[in-house]
């Protein structure tokens, strides 16, 4: 299997609420002074690689706060999927990760986006060259009008990758499962492609200016069984190459394709509720095992 | 609730208390607007009806083709130079606003803007010929461009705010789609957006033409050629035009005058009607496959 077993879950909440911090400190508690920097030196995926280091994210639409201070780190490589109920803040999270929600009227943010120690919302940033790195594959399948060929040629051709354009695109269909469904009528038209391939050529559209992290909204929930088990199998052979977050409002999905699930909620601690979250684990361990009773509460149907 | 208005759940289902009277209010109402309705395509018909009876005699190679006294040539190429030279203007600069409108500018910016745009499309066009009359006649000379300026100000909203609709038809879902893609977003306006809505941004532009074609008033200020016995194609001298020819004819107040007249009204009616109907064709084609 993966390295997901190797891992210390004890020490991941620990992790992801103070990521900065060296992994030695965190081990001090319950291992004996000396043995710890020889602990953490002969298993260095004790501190794997952030992608991701969100600190005390809040963002608000308007007057309106959609989240409150989220803090989770996303490893680099895996699968990481945000579950929760509707209205949660999970997809604005997910969103705030490329700087998507810049274009939503109102939208303001506090704390800190990290990506790989760059300050996403940093002042000399430009939220064009973020989008370049960091790909998004939407709800909806959303292909251009265009032929199958020139919806994966598009992003390579307006971002000067002209060179090896047909291997190019034929390797983006490849790795999006859709090469061999598609290689006779590259020509035709996008639209006229089956929802769930509509959706793989979205994916392959993101992969083909090889992105370093795709962002991956709900990008099953109009397609049928058979579509999604197509999209799930694609994940895992995207695993690895690319660092993915995901949201989904499909508990089993999150359970089959995920290394990590963070579990967000509807937190009323003021006078109106706002999205949290609450706990961040294993997949397993969230499924199986969650600390948290909200997150127990939502993962075995007892809530909403 | 008095118990009387609830109906007994054991009555024929026939019409009870007051159902009759407003049944009745209701017909009047549906027959009121359908008459209004046969109304308006009734004054359509009309018209057409009219130039055609009158103006279908006249229709002749000779006359469309040659100058005066036996044909209107030099009118119809001065209105098409005119309309071409207008639309040339327009057009870009319509096409522009309407993106500011729909990619670029916030609420705060569009809403006045269209307001602005509106105001213009209301303008009378005698005033915004006589404003280009002061502009670039006045101590010059009268001029097709001249014409063509005027006939610009009057296409140009017509242009921005139709093509501004059709963008506004262009799914968010797209835009998203290339922003996501790390796209610079005037890359996407180019190679996403515009070449979607180009049917419906092409039909904007030909309503406008057809209804520049036939403006009078400031082609009469700007470039009122009454001679018609030469084709003129130089833009900066006075050129023939239809509307200005068939305003001459109908102040003569001869009978073959009126008959001449009676057949540019014809040429003029088909012209803008067949350009309106392709136009709305496209328009339905493109929005189909915005929609499909």
């Amino acid at each position: 299997m993966n390295s997901r077993f190797d891992l210390a879950d004890a020490d991941d909440l620990a992790r992801d609420a103070q990521p900065q911090v060296p992994s030695r400190v965190r081990v001090q508690s319950n291992v004996p002074a000396g043995l710890t920097e020889t602990t953490v030196e002969m298993r260095p995926q004790l501190a794997p690689e952030l992608v991701f280091d969100a600190q005390q994210v809040s963002i608000f639409y308007g007057a309106k706060q959609a989240l409150a201070g989220v803090t989770l780190g996303i490893r680099r490589g895996q699968i990481t999927a945000l579950i929760g109920p509707s209205g949660c803040g999970k997809t604005t999270f997910l969103r705030s990760l490329n700087r998507m929600n810049d274009a939503v009227s109102g939208f303001r943010i506090e704390g800190q986006v990290l990506y790989h120690g760059h300050d996403i919302y940093g002042s000399n940033v430009d939220r064009v060259e973020v989008r370049r790195r960091i790909g998004m594959v939407f709800q909806k399948p959303n292909p251009f009008p265009k032929s199958i060929f020139d919806n994966v040629a598009w992003a390579p051709r307006n971002l000067g990758l002209r060179h090896g354009l047909d291997e190019r695109v034929e390797g983006a269909l490849r790795g999006a499962a859709l090469w061999d469904e598609v290689k006779d009528r590259l020509k035709d038209s996008a639209l006229g492609l089956s929802g769930g391939q509509q959706q793989r050529l979205c994916i392959a559209r993101a992969i083909a200016i090889e992105p370093d992290v795709l962002l991956l909204d709900e990008p099953a929930s109009a397609l049928d069984p058979i579509a999604t088990g197509a999209i799930e199998e694609l994940m895992h052979s995207l695993k690895g190459r690319f660092t993915i977050v995901i949201v989904t409002h499909n508990m089993q999905q999150a359970a089959r394709v995920a290394d990590r699930t963070a579990f967000f909620s509807l937190e009323t601690g003021g006078e109106k509720p706002v999205g949290s979250l609450i706990e961040v684990d294993e997949t397993e361990r969230i499924f199986a095992d969650p600390r948290d009773p909200r997150t127990r509460d939502y993962v075995s149907g007892r809530f909403g | 609730m008095s118990p009387a208005s609830v109906p007994d759940p054991m009555a024929p289902l026939t019409p009870s208390g007051n159902l009759r009277r407003r049944q009745l209010v209701s017909r009047v109402a549906e027959i009121a607007a359908t008459a209004a309705a046969v109304l308006a395509v009734a004054a359509l018909a009309l018209v057409i009806y009219s130039v055609v009876i009158r103006g279908a005699k006249k229709i002749s190679l000779d006359f469309i083709f040659t100058a005066a006294p036996t044909g209107v040539g030099p009118m119809l190429l001065g209105t098409l130079e005119i309309a071409l030279i207008a639309t040339l203007m327009a057009m870009p600069i319509g096409v522009l606003i309407a993106l500011l409108l729909t990619e670029y500018s916030s609420a705060r910016v569009a809403r006045p803007l269209k307001l602005v745009l509106d105001l213009l499309n209301g303008l009378p066009s005698i005033i915004l010929g006589l404003f280009v009359f002061a502009l670039l006649v006045d101590h010059k000379q009268q001029s097709g461009f001249a014409g063509a300026v005027a006939l610009a100000i009057i296409e140009l909203p017509l242009i921005a705010r139709g093509s501004q609709e059709v963008l506004q038809l262009v799914p968010g879902s797209l835009r998203e789609a290339s922003d996501a893609l790390g796209v610079a977003r005037w890359r996407s306006v180019l190679t996403v957006v515009l070449p979607t809505a180009l049917g419906g941004i092409v039909t904007s532009t030909v309503l406008a033409v057809a209804r520049a074609a036939g403006e009078t008033a400031p082609l009469i200020l700007a470039s009122s050629n009454f001679d018609g016995k030469s084709f003129v194609l130089n833009p900066f001298e006075a050129m023939p035009n239809v509307p200005t020819w068939i305003y001459k004819l109908s102040e003569e107040g001869n009978s073959e005058g009126f008959n001449e007249a009676w057949g540019m009204s014809l040429l003029l009616v088909s012209f803008i009607l067949l350009a309106s109907l392709g136009a709305r064709a496209l328009l339905a084609r493109s929005k189909r496959k915005l929609s499909s």
